[in-house]
């Protein structure tokens, strides 16, 4: 998934690192996320990435990136080596869901997650429609599309529920990026079009 | 391909009466190393690069001489105004490691101490004897400290040792194709090469310039086994496949398949201007190559070391240095804290890949060093 810059989520993502952090961004595009995060943040990140034009990209971007596929493993990663393991974005392109999470939450302290939340109302529209949903953060045809899995911000929360992971905190956002608020979790789901979560588990 | 080549260049020579204490023991009172340079040392001395060679490189890196324009150097295609390694901002110094045959001191040189050439009695000489040799050389440039220090396979290990031998030395270290120690496999193919060298009845124990001969035979044997490891199978598939010099099957031991006329012709042109005892030692400083042993094995202590930022590539069809290998720099590096980047290039020339002038490869390294402060 490449980044650009100046996405909602980046924002949200700063506010929870502190300065001096080690964050390893999996997926990180050009390394915008990253860079954003070294100038403003002043962190020590590292980029994972499979694209070799987004490899390049981020070498251009002054960035440490690794190319590697992770839905292989990230074994050049020692245990919490980190304080946060970003995964912007992405996780929906994953097969192996869960493990990609236990291993976040291996090699870091607290794992930063967003994804497209499928129940978002455009998105239910699009499908009562019978269109798949494209949209500002399912921005694809469904014969281009790098995701495989679609799931909802419920769905979510179950499969955290059910590893035993902790949310410590949720942040919704709707297609403009500004911060939904609701009721309760359905009509935040109605609401939201992307979610973004920092999870930790207990040791 | 962007970029020019430096055009005419001209090789130099540095003699060094400062004794060199090698590693295996031995010293060496007095040598020469011969070396080119590419491009101008700006008035802070700090855009220098290094570049180190591999098996059988030499200090002719980049350009050609002015009485032998076909003579190209072996990284030509990487060095050069508007190339990666821009010389217009850049400076670019190659040479010819210790042990060498190509004008620096080495096992055909004489010995100082006979009056006759060196031969087998020339002491056997480590990667870190080779950077010891190269930071004379830095100082006798007025370098104190590497813009980067940069290698392929064997270069890619000296690169690495100069990070953590002169740490404050080596602001960038470029590792392509290389290892931080040989496997098994590695070391058996470098022992049959030698092998092939020691059981010729012309080496004659390494004293065959005694004897006005050479041990032709087995270093062609050896070249022509190694060159099998420079290259993928996809490769050798797709350049000569079962292709016949002939049409038929003639039924002897002659030259029938392309391939083996490839590779006869690769050993001869190897054999006829490579000295023997030079490549015997090159393969030992590969195969005793391990700077973790000095923290029992622990690569992440040894690169601690270091205060390098990093780039490491490796190439998908390169059998004899693994992406996995590069992948345990890669680690140790990342365990350690430094600054490193890795690129994974598909490239379908095996280990030979390093040498080519491959579009994204090339853009990889200009990236990173644009990225130098000078």
């Amino acid at each position: 998934m490449t980044h650009t810059l100046g996405r909602p989520d980046f924002e949200l993502i700063a506010g929870w690192i502190e300065p001096g952090h080690r964050v390893l961004d999996l997926g990180c595009g050009d390394g915008s996320l990253l860079r954003h995060l070294i100038d403003a943040r002043g962190v020590h990140g590292v980029g994972v990435e499979i694209d070799d034009a987004n490899i390049l990209a981020a070498i251009r971007n002054g960035i440490n990136v690794i190319q590697g596929n992770l839905e292989r493993g990230l074994d050049e990663f020692a245990d919490q080596a980190f304080d946060h393991v970003v995964l912007s974005r992405t996780l929906q392109t994953v097969r192996h869901t869960e493990g990609i999470l236990r291993e976040m939450l291996r090699i870091g302290r607290e794992a930063v997650v967003s994804f497209p939340n499928f129940a978002y109302h455009k998105n239910l529209r699009a499908v009562l429609d019978g269109r798949m949903p494209v949209s500002e953060d399912l921005p694809y045809q469904w014969y281009d599309s790098p995701n495989v899995r679609f799931f909802t911000l419920l769905d979510f929360e179950d499969l955290c529920s059910k590893m035993g992971l902790i949310i410590r905190e949720r942040h919704v956002l709707d297609e403009a990026g500004n911060i939904v608020a609701g009721q309760n979790k359905r009509e935040i789901s109605f609401l939201g079009s992307l979610a973004v979560y920092r999870l930790t588990q207990n040791r | 391909m962007p970029g020019q080549s430096v055009g005419v260049v001209k090789a130099q020579r540095a003699h060094f009466d400062q004794p060199l204490n090698l590693r295996s023991g031995g010293i060496l009172p007095a040598y020469d190393l011969v070396y080119e340079t590419y491009g101008t040392l700006n008035a802070a001395k700090s855009n220098a690069i290094l570049v180190c060679h591999a098996l059988s490189g030499h200090h002719h890196v980049a350009g050609h001489y002015a009485d032998d324009p076909e003579n190209l150097g072996w990284w030509d295609n990487i060095i050069g105004p508007g190339r990666p390694l821009d010389t217009d901002r850049f400076f670019i110094v190659g040479l010819n490691n210790l042990g060498g045959c190509h004008g620096s001191t080495g096992p055909s040189s004489p010995n100082p101490a006979t009056g006759k050439l060196w031969g087998a009695d020339f002491p056997m000489v480590a990667v870190v004897d080779w950077v010891h040799a190269q930071a004379r050389l830095a100082d006798r440039l007025g370098i104190d400290s590497w813009a980067a220090v940069m290698g392929g396979s064997l270069g890619g290990m000296q690169a690495l040792r100069w990070s953590v031998t002169y740490p404050e030395r080596v602001r960038n270290a470029i590792v392509i194709a290389a290892a931080p120690k040989l496997s098994a496999q590695n070391i058996a193919f470098n022992d049959v090469a030698r092998q092939a060298i020691l059981t010729d009845p012309d080496f004659h124990g390494g004293h065959y310039y005694e004897h006005n001969t050479r041990p032709s035979r087995g270093l062609r044997l050896a070249r022509m086994l190694g060159h099998i490891t420079y290259l993928s199978d996809d490769q050798m598939g797709e350049k000569f496949g079962r292709d016949l010099r002939n049409d038929s099957f003639s039924y002897g031991f002659g030259v029938e398949f392309e391939v083996e006329s490839y590779l006869r012709y690769q050993g001869d042109k190897f054999a006829s201007h490579f000295d023997a005892n030079t490549y015997l030692l090159m393969t030992k400083a590969l195969d005793y190559f391990d700077p973790a042993r000095e923290d029992n094995g622990n690569l992440t202590a040894t690169m601690a070391r270091s205060q390098a930022s990093f780039l490491i590539a490796s190439f998908t069809t390169d059998w004899r240095f693994t992406p996995a290998r590069s992948k345990e720099m890669v680690a140790a590096l990342l365990a350690s804290g430094r600054n490193v980047s890795y690129a994974e290039i598909n490239l379908n020339f095996g280990h030979d890949s390093f040498l080519m002038a491959d579009a994204h490869y090339h853009a990889v390294v200009d990236a990173f060093l644009r990225n130098i402060k000078l």
